[in-house]
């Protein structure tokens, strides 16, 4: 049951992450409408205030579109969508970088061995 | 803001042997919140439930409840959960409902039953017939099935199984209403973290030593509620 969170970040900012993940995986499509916000709390089994400030998260950054009482929309804004795709793969690539570097992994080395890992 | 559903004065509570349990003890809770209130062993949580769900009477201080002394009509309002079963183990899960229903003006037959479906729970069973676990589970339903504006939950998550718990919390979500509040008492902070919005950690001596918001201590702190839990309570000289 439930999403899994970590100890350290605030819960709303995880279930942005997780959110946002499934929007550019295209869990939900542009212009789809996602679940309640009773639906989504219940799924992640957290807090409906945590999931609504998840939420208000995603329409500040345009990803969302609130329509009144209907509820929330995914964007057709692709400049939006690509930015967010930017973002997330900006993200993985510095933490796996920071990690290399407490490791003393140079760039270099990085480099050949995600070239011999082609199975990923 | 709206009117606190909760707020306790200079509440003061000792038992027989005159060791105070709670010593001005003072809160006030909001309405649409999900609040823990966690504190270690012994402390007067159970105490406080208590008191404000009016089965003890406090020695001093005030109870008000949705703005109103604490009072057999606000009794009404409050949906409480002792951290003991106390059902009539000879009836049957049916008449348990219908008892309730008799019982409480706001009690919502229809949630209940689907509650009971959603588990497999047969309403034609014997409460004696059924386990430790599914017993506290219809406990916790029956409680959950009213349309209260203030919840008390000692300890609902204490003796039941990892998966029954998932359900357990995921029926205090499901059953979230903006005008209502919810306070759990647990020790089991990890589990019951994701769904608290505010906390207060009790100490020894009854008082409210440290309150706020879940995630801003996460925010703030880069710390879990139960991390900040054992550094509160590991520091404590009275503790």
């Amino acid at each position: 049951m439930g999403w899994k969170f970590n100890q350290k970040e605030p819960v709303f900012l995880q279930i942005a992450r997780h959110l946002r993940k499934e929007i550019l995986q295209g869990k939900y499509r542009p212009e789809e409408q996602i679940p309640s916000v009773r639906q989504l709390a219940f799924e992640a089994a957290v807090n409906p205030n945590t999931m609504q400030k998840a939420l208000t998260l995603l329409e500040q950054e345009g990803l969302l579109n609130a329509r009144g009482t209907v509820g929330r929309f995914v964007t057709s804004d692709v400049a939006v969508l690509r930015e967010a795709g930017e973002q997330m793969r900006r993200e993985l690539v510095k933490g796996f970088l920071s990690e290399a570097k407490e490791l003393g992994i140079s760039k270099k080395e990085l480099i050949h061995y995600m070239e011999k890992e082609e199975t990923v | 803001m709206s009117v606190p559903v909760l707020t306790c004065t200079n509440l003061c509570k000792s038992y027989k042997n005159g060791y105070p349990v709670l010593n001005y003890l003072n809160c006030s809770l909001p309405s649409g919140k999900i609040v823990g209130l966690l504190g270690p062993n012994g402390c007067g949580k159970s105490t406080l439930m208590k008191l404000v769900s009016g089965i003890l009477v406090p020695d001093s201080g005030e109870i008000y409840v949705c703005g109103e002394p604490r009072s057999e009509r606000t009794n009404a309002w409050i949906s409480y959960l002792p951290e003991r079963t106390y059902f009539n183990t000879w009836m049957r899960v049916e008449e348990l409902i219908a008892y309730f229903s008799e019982f409480y003006a706001d009690f919502d037959v229809a949630a209940a039953e689907k509650m009971l479906g959603d588990l497999g729970i047969d309403t034609k069973a014997k409460l004696k017939t059924l386990s430790k676990g599914n017993k506290e589970k219809v406990q916790l339903i029956m409680v959950m099935a009213r349309r209260a504006r203030l919840y008390l939950l000692d300890e609902p998550i204490a003796g039941v199984d990892p998966a029954a718990r998932d359900y357990i919390l995921q029926t205090i979500i499901g059953n979230y209403n903006p005008e209502a509040t919810v306070v759990i008492t647990t020790h089991l902070i990890h589990d019951i973290e994701p769904i608290l919005d505010e906390f207060a950690f009790m100490g020894y001596g009854g008082q409210i030593l440290l309150s706020g918001v879940a995630d801003e201590v996460r925010a703030e702190k880069g710390q879990s509620l139960d991390e900040l839990f054992r550094e509160v309570f590991r520091c404590s000289k009275s503790y």
